[in-house]
């Protein structure tokens, strides 16, 4: 029952705006799409065996300690969901009497709602269509961790002088010829990176090859305006912990609405002129003779 | 009006203004403990609620609240209704210090509060999606107008004083400031419409995380109207508190005929509120969604009790029921508010989150420094109206015609 | 050798001796090539000459070296090194024994490797142990001056081991520290294992190198990796299965001992990997007590056995967050000050408004 786009230009037209919002003749955001040569992860439920190799390569390849927890009095490097020191982690999920593994990481939205909410741009779409951070324009304000569907953004709680830590592809290895460290340690093929078409096509073989295998077809080639990685899951996608987003990119209505009501900065000129104007009239005839000290 | 503002005077250091100072020391304290420890050790926040009451409290009910300044320049100077000028300096003071609270609140939960600069200083590196950063910018700015809007009040509070420099600068500047007041009143009044709704704009990109029943795309409309029931309420409840703090007469049959206005804005917000639901097709989640159902019609019923509060004839004339007209609609709409960016709010995934003692203690110091500053303000400065003037404190005869607030 | 000073030597036939050497080579993490050139070396006459000190120490690096069945102590001394100079296995003593050490430093000056067993007291000008008149500083510093290579076997050679156990009365230190300046090969552990030892040695007899070591001069090939990342009861450790007191179930079926104090996690060895002379399970973990972390600097002697600590590289358990786990702190405490805040606020308001009351006749007369 989210609040699609159309809908939202459908009750901005009929509800009357009154001094607020100016007639608004929103034009429908257009969604940014991905890039042919965007970097992505394709993972398939039906190959993961839990071995979590993904997980230690990834601590070591982004330099991130381990987040101890004591279980039974002796500690383990066993994150419950990605955090300030877990940029990828494997959860167990259980559904009509199967069970299986999933990991989860960044998505990498072709049109990322933190990216869109970010003041500065700390957070931002870069090369190879990676959600990439950058620390000096950040503020620690956490927005992104609110807007983020899939609520990958994680801050350093711990910290001082926290951070905010998300998985980027590995990009500080691209110059090495190496890609993400999860795909490059998984013995089974379960999380694989390349291009994103490449994954699709990849995804579709899978598919095509096994149609029994797999419930729901792609996660990710269209869902929440389509993200760089992509999930195959044996028992849809819910009790993976994945939202049920529609095709729409997340920052849309949000865009579009705002974006309705300021019209560049039109709609505030107007709005300050307006202001100004009456206010200076009032002011002027009341002057004299002011009725407001009976 | 100015003819009859006057400093209230008296002592500060009252038993209550130091229990008020108490509480903000001890809210100072869980500050300077967030500064050194860090956000983690000291609040209950997590990744699952990464804002907590700072934000949906301090800053979205805190900003609400101080929407007195915006409210009723809106029914003076738009409206022009010349009577009620006499509301505008404390609800300007009620606002300023609203804002400034916000502010602090914002500086403590900023992960990297020392950056904060950068956000005015680098529009080169501005998002124009981000709705955030123009709440910011707006409430940033909003603050500076606010405080120029009182000018005039700081600065016949300068010109009192014995210091002839002081006096000099007032005699100086305060045309200049009265010259510029409708434009500063134009930013008064479009600087909050922006950010207000922003406000409420912000939470719409939580998505599937807020509640069908907050999520709609008329968040922004709704911020606004909350906006000025708040902000109307403050200025009953600031009224009639000054009224009795100070044992000056109470000013309820000015204040009973702003009562149209508060109940017809809280109608139009409900009946808006519930022609979206239905537009939007969620009109089955107002019953069925248990405590989200039943937090939806406590905002409802809280703010419609003070709207027929508002419209009946007798409250017009008795404070005690203004009273409590301005309180049920200050909860509902704070509720409203609170529901939208916290309890409505959840980003699955397991996440809980309720605030912890240092929270609720800084939060409860925010506001005893800001009542605090409230009546050191009106103490010492020009901001209330109709008391007869303390001997010794007259206001230079040269002042009294230009000043015009 | 001129100068033999251990006991009756046993011929070896060239093909059982090369088996020897493949053995002491493989052991130590060598290919089996490198056996074969150690038995060539050898044939060549060309065995490394070894002088081996005792200071303050119990002598069981020593014992434990005589235990080693392949190669046994006879194939080591006889065949594959020459034992010039150890006070426990020479069979000459006084001043005639004394001789030998002066005779071998010269003769084989700059070419010997100097094995020194146990700590160096330097407390007092190092008045605390001497040795044939002389003191332990003194013939250390003398003869390590002239050695090709400086091993320290045992803990109390590497670091000062048990003689420098709080309050240290002797002032005891490792040779490192008593030689600076100078590479010392570290070969920690009460007693070291003595392949660490052969390896090292055949290493620099057969190549001339000495192998890699790590920051604190520990050959990698043998302490690279901490005990828990090899410990046969590892996968107890993974499922959280723990013996919770010495005899209790858990302990009988062989569960891990890190509650009982294991120092696993922080020790660097590798004794769950190359068996105490062949015998398999012959170290703490295999008879079923903790590790004491005897190769560690810093835990051996001065952490107690039994205390429990944390551990460095933690890794996963053998269980999974859900999809949901539930996140998140919530007091109750705080729901109760939030409780009361919020009912004093709305009965604040209550109140006042009470207070205000008036009759309605009177309202109007108190405005201004």
């Amino acid at each position: 029952m989210t609040v699609s786009r159309r809908h939202a230009l459908k009750v901005l037209g009929s509800a009357a705006f009154a001094a607020a919002a100016a007639p608004v003749m929103a034009e429908a955001r257009s969604a940014r799409p991905s890039g042919p040569d965007d970097l992505g992860l394709l993972f398939d439920t039906t190959r993961c065996v839990g071995c979590r190799a993904c997980v230690t390569a990834c601590r070591e390849a982004n330099k991130k300690p381990a987040d101890v927890v004591m279980i039974g009095g002796a500690p383990y490097d066993a994150p419950l969901d990605l955090n300030g020191s877990t940029l990828t982690v494997v959860k167990a999920w259980t559904a009509g009497g199967r069970s299986g593994y999933v990991k989860a990481q960044c998505m990498h939205c072709a049109d990322p709602a933190c990216a869109s909410v970010c003041m500065m741009g700390a957070l931002h779409k870069g090369p190879r269509g990676v959600v990439q951070y950058d620390v000096d324009r950040c503020v620690g304000c956490r927005n992104c961790q609110i807007a983020c569907p899939f609520n990958v953004p994680k801050f350093e709680w711990g910290s001082n002088t926290p951070q905010i830590v998300k998985c980027e592809l590995c990009r500080h290895r691209w110059a090495e010829g190496k890609g993400p460290a999860c795909a490059e340690v998984c013995p089974r093929g379960a999380v694989v990176s390349g291009s994103r078409p490449q994954l699709l096509a990849e995804a579709r073989r899978r598919l095509a090859a096994t149609p029994d295998a797999y419930q729901g077809g792609i996660y990710g080639a269209t869902t929440g305006g389509g993200t760089a990685c992509l999930y195959l899951s044996a028992v849809g996608f819910g009790p993976l912990g994945l939202p049920g987003l529609s095709d729409e990119p997340v920052p849309a209505l949000v865009e579009t609405v705002q974006h309705g009501i300021y019209q560049g900065a039109v709609i505030p000129l107007v709005l300050f002129g307006a202001f100004a104007a009456v206010t200076w009239k009032n002011h002027r005839s009341a002057r004299p003779g002011q009725e407001d000290e009976s | 009006m100015t003819a009859s503002t006057r400093p209230v005077g008296g002592t500060i250091l009252t038993p209550a203004a130091k229990a008020l100072l108490v509480l903000a020391v001890l809210g100072g304290a869980v500050g300077l403990y967030r500064l050194t420890q860090g956000l983690g050790a000291t609040t209950a926040m997590n990744d699952g609620y990464p804002w907590g009451i700072w934000i949906a409290f301090d800053v979205a009910v805190g900003t609400g609240l101080a929407s007195g300044g915006y409210a009723l320049a809106f029914v003076v100077f738009i409206l022009n209704r010349g009577r009620y000028h006499r509301l505008v300096r404390p609800a300007l003071v009620t606002s300023l210090l609203g804002y400034a609270m916000a502010g602090v609140a914002v500086m403590f939960d900023l992960g990297r509060y020392w950056s904060v600069w950068r956000i005015p200083t680098h529009p080169g590196s501005w998002n124009g999606n981000s709705v955030l950063l123009e709440v910011a910018l707006c409430m940033m700015a909003y603050t500076a107008v606010v405080f120029l809007e009182l000018g005039p009040a700081w600065l016949e509070g300068l010109s009192a004083s014995r210091r002839p420099e002081r006096a000099q600068l007032a005699a100086r500047w305060l045309p200049r400031a009265e010259k510029a007041l409708p434009f500063l009143v134009a930013l008064g009044l479009l600087l909050p419409t922006m950010h207000q709704s922003s406000l409420g704009s912000l939470m719409m990109m939580a998505g599937h995380k807020l509640h069908p029943l907050w999520h709609t795309a008329l968040l922004p409309l709704h911020f606004l109207f909350t906006a000025f029931v708040m902000g109307f309420a403050v200025l009953y409840f600031e009224s009639t508190f000054t009224g009795a703090a100070f044992k000056r007469p109470l000013e309820t049959r000015l204040l009973a005929r702003l009562g149209k206005y508060v109940a017809g804005v809280i109608i139009a917000f409900v009946v808006v509120r519930f022609v979206g639901l239905a537009v939007e097709g969620k009109a089955g989640l107002l019953v069925g969604s248990g405590l989200f159902s039943f937090l939806f019609w406590t905002e409802t019923v809280l703010l419609l009790a003070a709207a027929a509060l508002f419209l009946r004839p007798q409250t017009h004339l008795r404070p005690d029921q203004q009273l409590q007209a301005a309180l049920l609609s200050m909860a509902g709409a704070a509720l409203y508010r609170v529901d939208t960016f916290l309890v409505a709010y959840n980003p699955g995934n397991g996440w809980s989150y309720f605030p912890n003692v240092p929270e609720i203690l800084f939060t409860l110091g925010l506001i005893a420094t800001e009542t605090f500053l409230y009546v050191l303000v009106v103490r010492k400065f020009p901001i209330l109206a109709g008391v007869t003037p303390a001997p010794g404190r007259a206001v230079p005869a040269g002042l009294k015609q230009g000043a015009t607030t | 050798m001129p100068h033999t000073v251990v006991a009756e030597a046993t011929a070896l036939s060239r093909r059982d001796f090369v088996k020897v050497c493949t053995a002491a080579a493989a052991a130590v993490g060598l290919p089996a090539w490198a056996g074969e050139k150690m038995a060539e070396q050898v044939a060549k006459g060309k065995k490394p000459s070894v002088i081996w000190l005792h200071y303050q120490e119990c002598t069981g690096c020593t014992e434990s070296l005589l235990r080693a069945n392949a190669p046994g102590v006879g194939e080591l001394i006889l065949d594959l090194i020459s034992l010039d100079y150890h006070e426990t296995l020479a069979a000459a003593a006084g001043y005639q024994f004394e001789a030998t050490l002066e005779s071998t430093m010269k003769e084989n000056a700059g070419k010997y490797v100097l094995v020194v067993e146990g700590s160096i007291p330097l407390k007092d000008g190092g008045v605390y142990c001497y040795v044939g008149g002389e003191k332990a500083i003194d013939t250390l510093t003398r003869v390590a001056e002239k050695a090709a290579a400086v091993i320290a076997i045992g803990s109390c050679a590497s670091w000062g081991g048990i003689p420098s156990a709080s309050p240290n009365p002797t002032g005891a230190v490792g040779v490192s520290q008593a030689l600076k300046g100078k590479p010392v090969v570290a070969l920690p552990g009460c007693p070291a294992n003595p392949y660490n030892l052969l390896g090292t040695v055949l290493q620099f007899a057969t190549f001339g190198t000495l192998p890699a070591l790590d920051d604190k001069g520990r050959p990698l090939f043998a302490y690279a990796r901490v005990i828990h990342e090899d410990c046969p009861r590892r996968a107890h450790f993974d499922n959280g299965r723990f013996a919770q007191a010495f005899g209790d179930p858990g302990h009988r079926q062989g569960w891990c001992l890190y509650k009982l104090g294991c120092k696993g996690p922080q020790t660097h060895a590798n004794c769950s990997l190359l068996n105490f002379c062949e015998l398999p399970g012959a170290w703490p973990i295999g008879l079923g007590h903790p590790c004491i972390g005897c190769t560690e600097q810093g835990i051996a002697f001065n952490v107690p056995i039994h205390q429990n600590m944390p551990i460095d590289k933690p890794t996963a358990p053998m269980a999974y967050p859900g999809v949901n786990p539930p996140q998140g702190h919530q007091s109750l405490i705080a729901v109760g000050v939030a409780g009361l805040v919020v009912g004093a606020a709305a009965g604040a308001g209550y109140a006042a408004s009470r207070k205000l009351a008036v009759p309605p006749g009177q309202g109007t007369k108190k405005e201004d």
